[in-house]
């Protein structure tokens, strides 16, 4: 059990990068931007066949990283200079993306199991460093049995995660970052200040999209294989993230808020790792659970909002009764207090 | 070469002619071969009934619509191509409804530095630094609302008119060549578009800015400004230059639309008084 939360709170990590860049599209485009089931893929396939191929893992990635920019461009290209709805431009980039992901792997799946990988190296990096040894040893002297493989890839991916939210709470305060979230915000306002809203939005689904394949490569490569239907429902799982993030960290500001998504994907995972332990609940049921957790995250915060009115309601109507109450005993009171 | 010196004008419409569903049964000129020229410091109201063509001419100088014929000139350089985000280095503006000037998510002072980023490209560098907040401050107090010391609050919270407020702050503290107003205290209640007809008194003022105002409300477009000209159906029907407009009252502007036309205004009559 330790082990699996373990595993689940490792990938969630590497996931976090996929759901900050459905935050960017999402949250701060108010684009709805269903590409990212393509490019996710579209990030594992290149990273696996360049290291098939016998480049360097981390050439591999970077360049999965800019693949995955492109397909974001295409998208807002299609949005924005095709004049096409902003859903309908990403379902047809993401079916355009199965066709390219299919192509650039040559069959629909590469295994990476023999290969050195981004993450191999990072556990030989981390395993030369000798910390796994010293926590272990801090661990038995608090008498905890738990031992994973190692810590390396969950610290660095962490760290990971965390570098890039920082790097985007930077760069949505530069002139270009605020003119990217009006753009979300209020079309209107801010193309009567000068902006290019069509060349925001192209970029913005870029780096977007960029981070989508940035977390698929190394997904790729942490599972050991790139699938072609690895990204089904990857859009949802990145709301689901988004959405469990600010309902339970909060969003006031945008630094809270990237720190949220971070939580939410973490949080995501380690929820449908403890779904599927329970005994009736198969590997297969993994979409149904994450689009019940969406709905659930969607609908409760309401309901919860409602509740609260209503006793709120309640209250003061109970309030209102006592007060009148008191208004006719009102003497009684009077006489009462007079005396003593 | 020239004989004394000519002041140039700073927005000149030439023969401006915009055509909307050209060919079809609803066919409408919404603007006819209109001559339009400001000079530098020039403040000139704009009134009309509804489908006069007041905001077509609006769209046509800020670059929303681009004219069928006729050509936009702002200081000289012909606009008439020029597409509308980068027409909106020189030209300011503040529409009438007063959740379109600002951005609701985001914090005054990240409105204000979308605002002063506008005269130029963008780039990387940080939107509220000190030196940009000090400058933003300064300016907010010229509002007399209190709002430089809630630099940090979501614009979403404000009231409409200390929103239509910041949106005029906006539209002017970066000195534009040409400031436009598009019935932008029509969406107020009395009192907040009293205030607003008052700060952009104050504001034009300051800054000398050449600005064309649309308004439905009489009195404001005698109050206002060194010029006026009245709009119907896409033409320029009456216009009164400085010396003129001192005497003009609301009953000789109804008179001479009347006179003019031949005809009564009627609904629009009890808005415009």
């Amino acid at each position: 059990m330790p082990t699996a939360i373990f595993g689940s709170i490792e990938a969630g990590a590497i996931y976090a990068l996929m759901a900050l860049g459905v935050y960017l599209s999402f949250r701060i485009l108010d684009f709805p931007d269903l590409t990212v089931d393509g490019s996710f893929v579209t990030g594992a396939s290149v990273a696996a066949v360049m290291i098939v191929g016998g480049y360097n893992p981390f050439l591999a990635t970077m360049t999965a990283l800019l693949a995955g920019f492109a397909a974001g461009c295409l998208t807002g290209l299609l949005h924005t200079k095709g004049k096409i709805n902003a859903l309908l431009s990403g379902i047809l980039m993401m079916i355009a993306l199965y066709s390219i992901n299919l192509r650039i792997m040559g069959k629909s799946n590469v295994p990476l199991l023999s290969e050195e990988t981004s993450i191999t190296k990072l556990t030989a990096f981390w395993q030369g460093l000798g910390v796994d040894q010293a926590i272990e040893s801090l661990f038995g002297a608090l008498g905890m049995s738990f031992v994973p493989k190692t810590w390396g890839i969950l610290l660095l991916m962490l760290v990971l995660a965390f570098a890039v939210k920082v790097l985007i709470d930077l760069f949505l305060k530069t002139d270009i970052g605020l003119a990217i979230r009006a753009t979300g915000d209020n079309e209107t306002m801010i193309r009567s200040f000068s902006a290019d809203t069509d060349l925001l939005k192209i970029a913005g689904l870029g780096i977007s999209n960029a981070l989508v394949a940035f977390s698929g490569a190394l997904v790729a490569q942490y599972n050991g294989f790139s699938d072609v239907g690895m990204g089904i429902g990857m859009i949802i799982i990145g709301l689901a993230s988004v959405i469990i993030g600010e309902a339970i960290f909060g969003a006031k500001t945008i630094v809270r808020a990237t720190l949220a998504v971070i939580g939410g994907a973490i949080l995501y995972r380690v929820i449908v790792t403890l779904a599927l332990r329970v005994e009736f609940l198969e590997t297969g049921d993994m979409k149904l659970i994450t689009a019940v957790i969406v709905i659930g995250a969607l609908i409760l915060p309401k309901l919860f909002q409602q509740q609260k009115e209503k006793q709120r309601k309640r209250r003061r109507l109970a309030e209102a009764k006592k007060m009148n109450a008191y208004g006719k005993s009102g003497e009684q009171f009077a006489a009462i207090k007079s005396d003593s | 070469m020239h004989m004394g010196k000519v002041v140039n004008n700073l927005l000149q419409l030439n023969q401006i002619h915009k055509v909307f569903n050209e060919g079809t049964p609803d066919e409408k000129t919404a603007l006819h071969e209109i001559d339009l020229h400001l000079k530098p410091g020039d403040f000139m109201t704009v009134i009309g009934s509804n489908g006069a063509g007041k905001s077509t001419l609006m769209n046509m100088i800020s670059g929303k619509l681009v004219p069928d014929m006729g050509e936009v000139l702002v200081d000289g350089k012909d606009v008439t191509l020029v597409k509308e985000h980068k027409r909106s280095r020189l030209i300011g503006r503040v529409f009438q409804d007063p959740m379109a000037g600002t951005a609701p998510a985001m914090t005054i002072e990240e409105n204000l530095a979308i605002a002063y980023a506008r005269t130029a490209a963008r780039g990387f560098r940080k939107g509220v630094s000190r030196k940009r907040r000090d400058f933003f401050q300064s300016h907010l107090e010229m509002l007399h609302l209190g709002l430089e010391n809630r630099l940090s609050a979501k614009v979403g919270l404000l009231s409409g008119g200390e929103r239509q407020a910041l949106s005029l702050l906006m539209a002017t503290f970066t000195e534009p060549k040409i400031l436009l107003l598009d019935e932008h205290t029509a969406a107020l209640d009395p009192a907040r578009a009293e205030l607003i007809t008052s700060l952009t008194k104050e504001i034009v003022e300051k800054y000398k800015l050449t600005t064309l105002m649309v308004t439905h409300n009489m009195q404001q477009a005698l109050d206002l400004g060194n010029r006026l000209i009245m709009m119907d159906k896409g033409q320029i029907i009456f216009e009164t230059n400085e010396e003129e407009k001192k005497d003009l009252t609301v009953e000789k502007l109804l008179e001479e639309f009347q006179k003019i036309r031949g005809e009564k205004m009627n609904s629009d009559k009890a808005i415009l008084i």
